[in-house]
């Protein structure tokens, strides 16, 4: 036995106890990011800079729900942050131009609308990348690089490589709501808020409470084993991804509506901060594993994190190496936890 | 003829099983050594401890009167000793030349490798085995029984003084077949001490000269060929004394519950399921006999929907089995518990409970609200009437015994209220004790009027609990007997048919 194993030996109760501390990691890392940014950076506790973290951690806690279902079904999706490029420029287009139908008049949207279709782009593309990887056999890393690929090509391709700026929207034809998005209240927290939290009910409710979130665990966790059980295991894989180009195409539009533009650059490398969030809530990479109320604890460490080292003055050139050490401290200690849950497991069914 | 290596008090322990009791064995040279017994008599075992892979928990290995330790498949090999394994120890992605020559590559300067030399051989290699085969070919791209050629010139190129073969011919046709008896006859003429391992045992009457019969880790048998003839060997694999397995209860059968009519699953120059009919009433438990190979898997997979492609007809209580996925199949009654409980029967991440609802969830759903607290009180249920020791249900499913894992399988089947339960090797990797519980629970079972199908390779568990026998070889229905009139002969010479060297049989 080597020194990892000490705790295990001090008795049962100090086995579990540390299991708690464990399993609460990431909740106990935000606590203590929180606590120490309280202390170090003027103002961070001030209700104003709350409000604008948190609508900094809602856009990447969007895309790391959506990921998350990707992730336990074993997969992943490289696309989103081009999705949301794409989809931002869809809203734009539909705003400034409609849709010209080629007779000398063209179809204008109000703002459900627009968010309707946009919300059908992301969804399309997500279905794009599941008939990819169930249908054609293409492996998840592949099809969503080259759907990551297509989408900022698209985006670019909208408006030969230019913002759509002024979404201000029109009132004659009931888009002039669409800064609401971004902009609106309610209740004093900001619309976006409210949406992150329908968002990650549903998601979380799914994912505990639905067949269908059951046979995602299954899926990722043994995939023939799933479909010998007799889970339809495309249908759920085409599931994870359609639902992860949903989140995407939210996040495109709550960009687009904030910036009151859409530029075609939008999003890039946010996938790496959705898999960062998954991961750091817990997520195991290899499928099976993870929970939503993980993830967004996840990516409110992150975001806490970047945002107070941004109120420290901290240069961001550091930020990103303490981003990054953080992750890898995550996943080692989640390694550890793995172990010990086990073992205790295991001890378990033996006495049984 | 002279003893090359023995084995003395050999005792080998697994955490867990005994899998050879202090053995004594004699391994002849220049003659062919054939070891029998069935799955989990101990052979590979023994074979693996020959060959350095595993060494003895007690006991002595000696060569020529020496003793000798092998720390090491390379210790092993340095002595003279190949050994080729009955799984492919093969590199698809390299080329014929690079695998057999992989780990002993021929250089210059022990840097670059000599790949003309190595070609060359591989070709004098071929020659030899009279094989066509390129040496520059992908192994990849060779047939299963060509591949295994290229096992066996592996061990040639050794020039090995003791090569062993644990079922060299299971993907071999009868031609390549008698191309390897050849090289066994000019190897055993050199000198060389061979032993062979198979089921096969027209095989093993032609080639042997020696035979060595293992049950249960104990050596029941070893003598010449001489007078050797099946009842011998029948007698020496399964012995006098019986387990003691659940009896036969005696109910009546009810209606037939499945039907399958000319089965079939094609493959690449073949059919691994050929023409397969049978039908099957309630209560009744059809036990499906056979050798490696011979198809009963892919027959059970091919009536629970895994294979899109295969043909024939299949009625349900004389309804047809129309869906081809497997969730349809699971919706009309059927239902697998696969051989590879850990690959295809669990997921090990999950939960015992969520494992047990895997495939009912309906059960315990209303519209897409999954009711947790049904759920639990489903699988406690379960978990009580087929006896699952657990400490907790929200253990991973990985932390049990291999018996009561099988259970939770079993528990997940059950819960789809099945007509009809596939077991594939119900028994495999459990252990004495836990078998016993789950042939009560399938005695049980079918007591309640549930049909079941289960393929066995153990001749006793066939024996025990099956009403009727169905025996299957190279894809076909070889033989078909009812409890009263099988015997263990019938069974297995049903079984080695289509694997005669000059004999065609007719499908039965």
């Amino acid at each position: 036995m080597s020194d990892v194993a000490t705790p295990a030996r001090s008795g049962p109760s100090s086995t579990q106890a540390l299991l708690v501390l464990l399993k609460a990691r990431t909740f106990i890392a935000l606590i203590l990011v929180f606590a120490f940014f309280a202390f170090a950076a003027p103002n961070f506790l001030s209700t104003a800079n709350m409000v604008i973290m948190s609508k900094h951690v809602a856009l990447n806690a969007f895309l790391a729900i959506g990921m998350t279902f990707v992730i336990i079904s074993g997969g992943i999706d490289l696309s989103v942050g081009s999705i949301v490029g794409l989809c931002g420029m869809v809203a734009g287009w539909l705003i400034l131009n409609g849709i010209d139908v080629g007779l000398g008049w063209s179809i204008q949207f109000n703002t459900v609308e627009i968010c309707l279709i946009v919300m059908v782009v992301g969804i399309a593309i997500g279905a794009v990348n599941g008939v990819l990887i169930t249908r054609l056999n293409v492996a998840p890393f592949i099809a969503t690089l080259g759907t990551l690929y297509v989408c900022r090509g698209a985006a670019m391709l909208f408006s030969d490589g230019r913002t759509f700026p002024n979404l201000t929207g029109n009132a004659e034809y009931g888009s002039d709501s669409f800064r609401l998005i971004g902009a609106g209240t309610f209740l004093g927290l900001p619309v976006s808020i409210w949406m992150l939290i329908a968002v990650a009910v549903v998601a979380a409710y799914v994912a505990r409470r639905t067949p269908l979130g059951r046979y995602i665990y299954a899926v990722g966790g043994n995939e023939r084993g799933a479909a010998l059980s007799g889970v339809r295991v495309n249908w759920i894989k085409m599931f994870v991804y359609m639902f992860s180009g949903l989140c995407a195409a939210l996040v495109g539009l709550i960009i687009s509506s904030q910036l009151v533009a859409a530029h075609p650059a939008t999003g890039q490398s946010f996938e790496l901060n959705a898999i960062a969030a998954a991961v750091l809530g817990g997520t195991s990479m290899s499928g099976g594993r993870g929970r939503i109320g993980g993830t967004i604890v996840g990516a409110f460490v992150i975001g806490v994190l970047s945002d107070g080292l941004v109120m420290m003055g901290v240069s961001s050139f550091w930020q990103t190496v303490i981003k990054g050490l953080v992750i890898i401290a995550a996943v080692v200690v989640d390694q550890a936890q793995q172990k010990l849950q086990a073992r205790v497991a295991l001890q378990a069914e033996a006495g049984a | 003829m002279t003893v090359g290596l023995q084995i003395r008090g050999g005792t080998k322990v697994y955490p867990g099983t005994k899998a050879l009791k202090s053995v004594d064995f004699d391994l002849h040279m220049g003659a062919v050594n054939v070891l029998i017994g069935e799955n989990g008599a101990g052979k590979s075992t023994m074979m693996k401890v020959i060959a350095g892979v595993e060494q003895l928990t007690q006991g002595r290995i000696l060569m020529d009167g020496a003793e000798v330790h092998f720390n090491g498949p390379d210790d092993a090999r340095r002595h003279g000793i190949g050994i080729v394994f009955q799984e492919l120890n093969l590199f698809p992605n390299l080329t014929v030349a690079e695998n057999i020559f992989m780990g002993r590559e021929r250089t210059r300067a022990g840097v670059d490798i000599d790949m003309a030399a190595q070609r060359r051989e591989t070709r004098a290699l071929m020659a030899r085995l009279e094989q066509d085969i390129d040496p520059d070919t992908l192994l990849g791209d060779l047939r299963v029984g060509q591949q295994q050629i290229v096992e066996i010139a592996k061990s040639l190129a050794q020039h090995a003084r003791i090569l062993i073969l644990d079922e060299p011919t299971s993907a071999l046709s009868a031609a390549e077949v008698e191309i390897l008896f050849r090289v066994i006859d000019d190897l055993r003429r050199q000198g060389v001490g061979i032993v062979y391992i198979s089921h096969r045992l027209e095989e093993l009457l032609r080639i042997g000269d020696h035979i060595t019969v293992l049950r249960d880790g104990r050596i029941t048998g070893a003598r010449t060929m001489d007078g050797v003839d099946l009842p011998w060997i029948v007698e020496s694999m399964i012995g006098e004394a019986s387990k003691d397995y659940a009896k036969a209860t005696d109910h009546p059968f009810g209606p037939e519950v499945f039907r399958a009519e000319e089965v079939c699953l094609p493959r690449a120059g073949g059919m691994v399921v050929d023409h397969v009919s049978l039908s099957l009433r309630a209560g009744e438990i059809l036990g499906i006999y056979g050798l490696m190979g011979a198809g009963r898997t892919e027959f059970l997979e091919c009536v629970i929907g895994r294979h899109p492609h295969a043909t024939g007809r299949m009625f349900v209580e004389d309804r047809p089995l129309k869906s081809r996925s497997v969730a349809g199949r699971i919706a009309q009654g059927i239902a697998l518990i696969p051989e590879d409980r850990k690959n295809d029967g669990l997921v090990q991440i999950l939960s015992i409970r969520e494992n047990m609802t895997l495939s009912s969830l309906d059960r315990v759903t209303t519209g897409i609200h999954m009711n947790l607290g049904a759920e639990r009180r489903t699988v406690a249920d379960f978990v009580r009437r087929l006896t699952v020791k657990i400490a907790s249900m929200e253990n991973p499913v990985s932390s049990l015994s291999g018996g009561n894992q099988q259970k939770v399988v079993i528990g997940k089947a059950l819960m789809t209220k099945p007509r009809v339960l596939l077991m594939d090797e119900p028994s495999r990797g459990i252990d004495i004790g836990a078998k016993a519980e789950v042939f009560r629970v399938m005695r049980d079972l079918a007591a309640e009027g549930l049909g079941i199908i289960f393929v066995t390779s153990d001749l006793e568990e066939l024996m025990a609990l099956s009403d009727r026998i169905v025996v299957m070889s190279n894809g076909r229905v070889t033989g078909r007997f009812d409890r009263k009139d099988a015997t263990e002969t019938l069974v297995v010479a049903a079984s080695a048919k289509g694997h005669a060297l000059h004999q065609k049989e007719p499908a039965a």
